[in-house]
């Protein structure tokens, strides 16, 4: 148990070692250690921002499909407005022809009655000048009572 | 063994090949433990130095071939064991040490792998190197204690090694003045000239006492704690020779402290570490 000069090799081969160490050793060990933080750290970060985006996007999606479906709904509010609109437009119109139809008919009726109703009236005063001649044996001069024949006929 | 004593065998395995000037004047190996003795301070403990040095080479190359190949990418089985020695010093070094020296960490990863390394010494048989040793040499009674960490020149080499890093740093942070103003002005002073002049003695003592109590106890306790587990094993070894139960027990006994000894061998490189990079973060630390 002699202490003696091994210490002195002993720290002059501590020291080769530690100088060793720090020299070519310790360096790159440290960088790539640090390097594959940083990687890890930058693929971490990555992921979650990948994460956000895919957040946003899907609702973003989820956004534009209410619109679009708010959209539909509008479109086919409108399109039953117009389709009652139009057919209220036809069914009025549909009363205005009919009632001029209507009034054309009864006016046509109108006058056709009036024109029957002459002729009758005609009819009716040669029938009752005939009648006339029948009763009174005698022709009558159409003329000379063409006067009262009218009057008569007027009177029915 | 059967034809050697136990104290014999003892002393066999806890002498060290010493290599000086003999008591007749030449260069040789000392013989005896009287001949290393009287071989004063100029001679060496080649079996300590040697395999001390063969441990560092080997963790040196191991360590820069993992450096040299290092990648930011997937790490190889060689580089991942490396990468955890680093950070876990690394770690170690940045909770302790706030200054800013680019020494510290490696220091710190040399002492810790290359003590845990001469300590792992410990845990092979007793017998296993100096036998080869001897086989090799060819003398049958050739001195060798593989455990470079029970000798003390080993230790104390390695904690002066420290002691000097932290006068240097102490006296480069500090300065010469500080550093003395920080021996002698401490843990006493006062305002009064004339009473701080006759405080500076007792300061002076008590924290030369605290300075070389550093590297005293550095070493000595790495020293005491290998020393004393070789020692056991040594013991342990010697029931082998004792007959079938004695062997039996010896078999026993030898797994249970081998078990326990990775702890202490671990521990006792880290206690070596963190106590390094506690004493040189005092050493920076200019704020008394």
């Amino acid at each position: 148990m002699n202490i003696n000069a091994t210490l002195i090799g002993q720290s002059v081969a501590f020291f080769i070692f530690v100088l060793f160490c720090m020299k070519f050793v310790w360096p790159p060990v440290i960088t790539a250690l640090r390097e594959r933080q940083k990687k890890i750290a930058e693929g971490l970060d990555a992921a979650s921002r990948a994460a956000r985006d895919l957040e946003l996007a899907h609702e973003k999606v989820s956004q534009q499909l209410r619109e679009a479906k708010a959209q539909a709904a509008e479109l086919i509010e409108q399109a039953k407005k117009r389709a009652t609109q139009i057919v209220d437009e036809a069914r009025d119109q549909a009363r205005v022809e009919a009632d001029r139809v209507k009034a054309q008919a009864q006016a046509e009726i109108e006058q056709e009655l009036n024109g029957v109703k002459d002729a009758l009236r005609a009819q009716l005063g040669t029938l009752a000048v005939s009648g006339a001649e029948k009763i009174l044996g005698a022709s009558i001069d159409r003329s000379a009572h063409a006067e009262l024949v009218e009057k008569l006929a007027a009177e029915i | 063994m059967a034809a050697e004593s136990a104290s014999g065998y003892i002393q066999h395995h806890l002498t060290n090949l010493t290599y000086g000037r003999l008591a007749s004047g030449e260069w040789g190996f000392a013989h005896n433990a009287l001949e290393a003795k009287q071989m004063g301070f100029w001679a060496f403990h080649v079996d300590t130095l040697g395999v001390s040095v063969i441990l560092g080479v080997l963790f040196i190359l191991l360590f820069r071939a993992a450096a040299r190949r290092a990648t930011s990418d997937r790490p190889g089985a060689l580089q991942n064991l490396v990468e955890v020695m680093v950070e876990f010093v690394d770690g170690s070094v940045k909770d302790t040490f706030h200054g800013r020296n680019a020494l510290i960490a490696p220091l710190a990863l040399t002492i810790f792998v290359w003590v845990f390394l001469m300590n792992f010494m410990d845990l092979l048989p007793v017998d296993w190197l100096p036998k080869l040793i001897a086989l090799v040499t060819g003398d049958p009674h050739v001195f060798s204690r593989v455990v470079p960490t029970t000798d003390p020149n080993a230790t104390l080499g390695l904690a002066l090694s420290v002691f000097a890093l932290i006068l240097f740093y102490s006296i480069k942070v500090k300065g010469i003045g500080g550093f003395l103003g920080e021996l002698a002005l401490h843990p006493f002073s006062s305002k009064n000239i004339l009473v701080q002049i006759v405080l500076i003695p007792v300061n002076l003592l008590l924290e030369l006492v605290t300075l070389i109590a550093k590297p005293i106890s550095l070493a000595l306790r790495l020293f005491g704690n290998l020393y004393a587990g070789e020692l056991i094993f040594i013991l342990i070894a010697i029931m082998f020779g004792g007959g079938l139960l004695l062997g039996a027990l010896g078999v026993a006994l030898q797994w249970a402290w081998a078990v326990f000894h990775i702890l202490i061998i671990v521990l006792q490189a880290f206690i070596f570490m963190m106590l390094t990079i506690v004493y040189l973060s005092m050493a920076h630390e200019d704020n008394h």
